[in-house]
């Protein structure tokens, strides 16, 4: 039954695909489609991720019926890879962290399908985008679903190709094609690490499957005949995998510039679901990481740093969707924080939060951008308010639950993960996280204030045109919304419940511990209830950003210009603003001298090698010139040559 | 004075000479295929030369093979000859260069 969630959007992106997006509809349908044609396509688009929703959930429940212990399916479709020992399975696993993710990602997907109806409307390439769209969810199933590294390597290689295609959708402008390039390259960097995991693996369990490889691993025995360095290095490869897809620094810098995609790919793809495929591979090789400290702390440092840096450029950026995605990096800097203490069930709770709330702010970026006819600069915004409550009122509930408001979803996780990294006594690396958490309430009320509040700063001609957008778009945000506040009480803390006498919390960790092999499981426990204080400076970090964000851009804008005479400020805001030149410096020190070691190939290839080939052409072709007279049509010539030769013939011979 | 062996060789020798000259040096098609069947028949010559000579049939045998098929070749030559001149009004072989390199 497993399969089925995996089938489905690979029907609906063949229909889609061979069908509607080839001129094969032209010779079945004929000429006079346009009626009906992007209804059906929207209609097999949205209905094949509805139904793997709808699989994904009757699994999840008949999970939940079974005892923690067993909650494991397994499904195996047929032998992929024989060949000696590798002996490759191609086979699905549904436990529990594969439930949770494939709930998310087909649930918020399918919202994200049906907000697109709407979004696409007026795409001339309606059909394809449907069809990239489901081929992306059928590799993200493959990725999470399967149940060794080889078929997650084939997912995970799926959702770059699907990432590329969507980012570079408008492929007619050129920058657009360049964005999906570049995206695609960067990820390969990562993807070059994790297949070099892969092997790794291979080489030292043997086998590629899930199970046997943390079976093994928990057999202490195993574990003596093996070296540790061995681990370490793996689980630092599969860090470079996940840095590459997830975004972390120093390969982040293709994430902000996936924002060329349409708005509805950047939340499904660049920020709820595909982007946390290296939180779940983290999550997924949990006892790898467990086992080796020094990766872990490797993680961590680079998550916090992530985290931090990319806060730091969101404060300053002016498109709404780079905002998004910087706060998309700070925040998939959260979840590898979580990993990096061994906090993999957090992770994943700031996974599922985050899918929610993300995937709210980024469609309902898109709903501005579609209100305003392509505008994505905040500075010609403001006062949209008026114009378009619903997407304000939903876009706000977004921004409060990242921001950290208390008792919205955003709060809870991120407060688990802080409380976690101080409670291993990393508390520098919790002072970082706060104050990030200071700067995302801070950027987060920035864009909301400077895009919804306030005076509008639109061109009159926009602002006549300005609606609300149609219902396919609104009831997705709305329900995303409900989803962002309710979505952190799948792990209220325990120390919260124990305070007002609830006994269901940490749901989501509880959940996902089947799926954690963990000697000790690293929960919000008793021992947390003295972290009242750090959800209190929490709040108080979020309510200091919030508080600024509103004084600085509704109260008195005016202080920014005083703001801006200080030359410290000026120098950090340029440096902010200009990214922290992390792409000027990734093209001075990798792109230009390999495009200089490049084009010296090719002179190489132009002059060398393809001057041997036209030799080797000119030399045949000039004899050819030369002898070709010989050949004149004359019979006689040809008589009297063949006379000669006969006579030469029997005058070697006879002589 | 006897007729040897040799004779009726030096006269296919001579035959086939007179034949190689003809079709090396005229133009006219006819001519050609006239010098043609002119090598051949010395080359007949030769061979019931040797047959007589030597007591074996194979010579003769060989020979009325050669003639049949030289009557089959006269048969076709012609045809094209009568082709060629409807097509150029003229026999000149020197037109028939067609196949220049």
């Amino acid at each position: 039954m497993i399969s089925y969630i995996v089938l489905f959007p690979l029907i609906g992106a063949i229909i889609n695909g061979l069908l509607f997006a080839t001129p094969l509809k032209k010779i079945i349908f004929g000429n006079n489609t346009e009626s009906w044609e992007k209804k059906a396509v929207g209609f097999i688009g949205c209905f094949a991720v509805l139904l793997s929703a709808i699989v994904s959930t009757i699994l999840f429940f008949r999970l939940l019926g079974l005892a923690p212990a067993d909650r494991l399916f397994i499904q195996d479709v047929y032998t992929w890879i024989p060949s000696g020992e590798l002996d490759v399975k191609f086979s699905f696993l549904f436990d529990s962290l594969a439930a949770v993710m494939s709930l998310v990602i087909t649930w918020v997907g399918f919202l994200i399908h049906v907000y697109s109806v709407g979004y696409m409307k007026h795409d001339k390439s309606y059909a394809r985008y449907f069809t990239y769209l489901n081929l992306f969810v059928f590799f993200m199933m493959i990725l999470v679903l399967g149940d060794n590294f080889a078929m997650m390597f084939v997912g995970w290689e799926g959702v770059g190709l699907a990432s590329y295609l969507l980012i570079g959708f408008w492929f007619e402008d050129n920058e657009k094609a360049y964005a999906g390039r570049k995206a695609f390259i960067v990820n390969r960097i990562g993807d070059f690490g994790f297949i070099l995991a892969i092997f790794l693996i291979f080489m030292v369990f043997g086998t590629l499957n899930y199970q046997e490889v943390f079976g093994k691993l928990a057999d202490a025995n195993f574990v003596q005949s093996i070296s540790m360095a061995s681990i370490t290095a793996i689980a630092l490869l599969l860090f470079v995998g996940a840095v590459g897809k997830s975004a972390q620094f120093p390969l982040f810098v293709w994430l902000p510039d996936a924002m060329a995609g349409p708005t509805a790919v950047s939340a499904l793809i660049h920020a709820a679901t595909m982007v946390t495929a290296g939180v779940y591979l983290g999550a997924r090789c949990n006892l790898i990481f467990t086992m080796s400290p020094t990766a872990q702390f490797v993680v961590l440092v680079v998550a916090a740093f992530t985290a931090f840096f990319a806060a730091a450029i969101a404060i300053t950026q002016n498109d709404i969707k780079k905002v998004l995605a910087y706060s998309t990096v700070s925040q998939l800097g959260y979840m590898f924080m979580a990993i990096g203490v061994g906090a993999y069930a957090v992770a994943i709770f700031h996974v599922v939060t985050h899918a929610f709330f993300k995937a709210l702010l980024f469609l309902g970026s898109g709903s501005v951008i579609h209100s305003l006819s392509g505008e994505q600069d905040i500075r010609n915004m403001g006062g949209l308010r008026k114009y378009i409550p619903l997407t304000a009122l939903t876009f706000l509930v977004g921004t409060l639950a990242i921001a950290g408001v208390p008792l919205l979803s955003g709060f809870f996780s991120k407060d688990s993960i802080l409380a976690i990294v101080y409670d291993e006594g990393y508390t520098v690396f919790w002072l970082i996280g706060l104050i990030t958490a200071g700067l995302t309430a801070f950027y987060m009320m920035r864009l909301y204030f400077l895009t919804f509040e306030g005076k509008s700063r639109m061109a009159p001609k926009v602002e006549s045109h300005v609606h609300e957008s149609p219902m396919s778009m609104t009831i997705p945000l709305v329900i995303l919304a409900f989803l962002s506040v309710l979505g952190g009480y799948l792990g209220f803390p325990e120390f919260m419940g124990d305070t007002i006498g609830i006994d269901d919390s940490n749901l989501i960790e509880r959940f996902l511990q089947s799926s954690i092999y963990q000697h000790e499981f690293k929960i919000l426990e008793h021992r947390f209830l003295g972290h009242w204080t750090l959800a209190l400076l929490s709040i108080v970090a979020a309510g200091l950003g919030i508080l600024t964000a509103f004084y600085i851009y509704m109260v008195r804008p005016s202080v920014l210009n005083s703001l801006a005479k200080s030359p410290a400020l000026n120098t950090l805001y340029g440096w902010s603003y200009a990214k922290f030149y992390v792409d000027e410096l990734y093209n001075t020190l990798i792109v230009k001298p390999f495009n200089h070691f490049s084009s010296q190939l090719s002179t190489f290839d132009r002059y060398g090698i393809d001057g041997l080939v036209n030799g080797v052409s000119s030399l045949v072709v000039n004899t050819g010139r030369r002898v070709v007279s010989t050949q004149n049509g004359l019979l006689r010539y040809y008589a009297t040559a063949m006379a000669v030769g006969a006579v030469v013939i029997i005058l070697i011979v006879f002589i | 004075m006897e007729v040897t062996l040799n004779h009726y060789i030096v006269l296919s020798v001579i035959l086939f000479v007179i034949g190689t000259y003809g079709v090396l040096t005229r133009r006219n098609l006819i001519v050609v295929l006239m010098s043609l069947e002119l090598m051949l028949n010395s080359c007949n010559l030769a061979f019931i030369s040797f047959a007589y000579f030597l007591g074996d049939l194979t010579g003769q045998i060989f020979m009325i093979m050669a003639i049949t098929v030289a009557a089959a070749e006269v048969a076709v030559g012609l045809a094209f000859v009568v082709l060629i001149y409807n097509h150029n009004n003229s026999l000149d072989i020197d037109i028939l260069k067609l196949l220049r390199g």
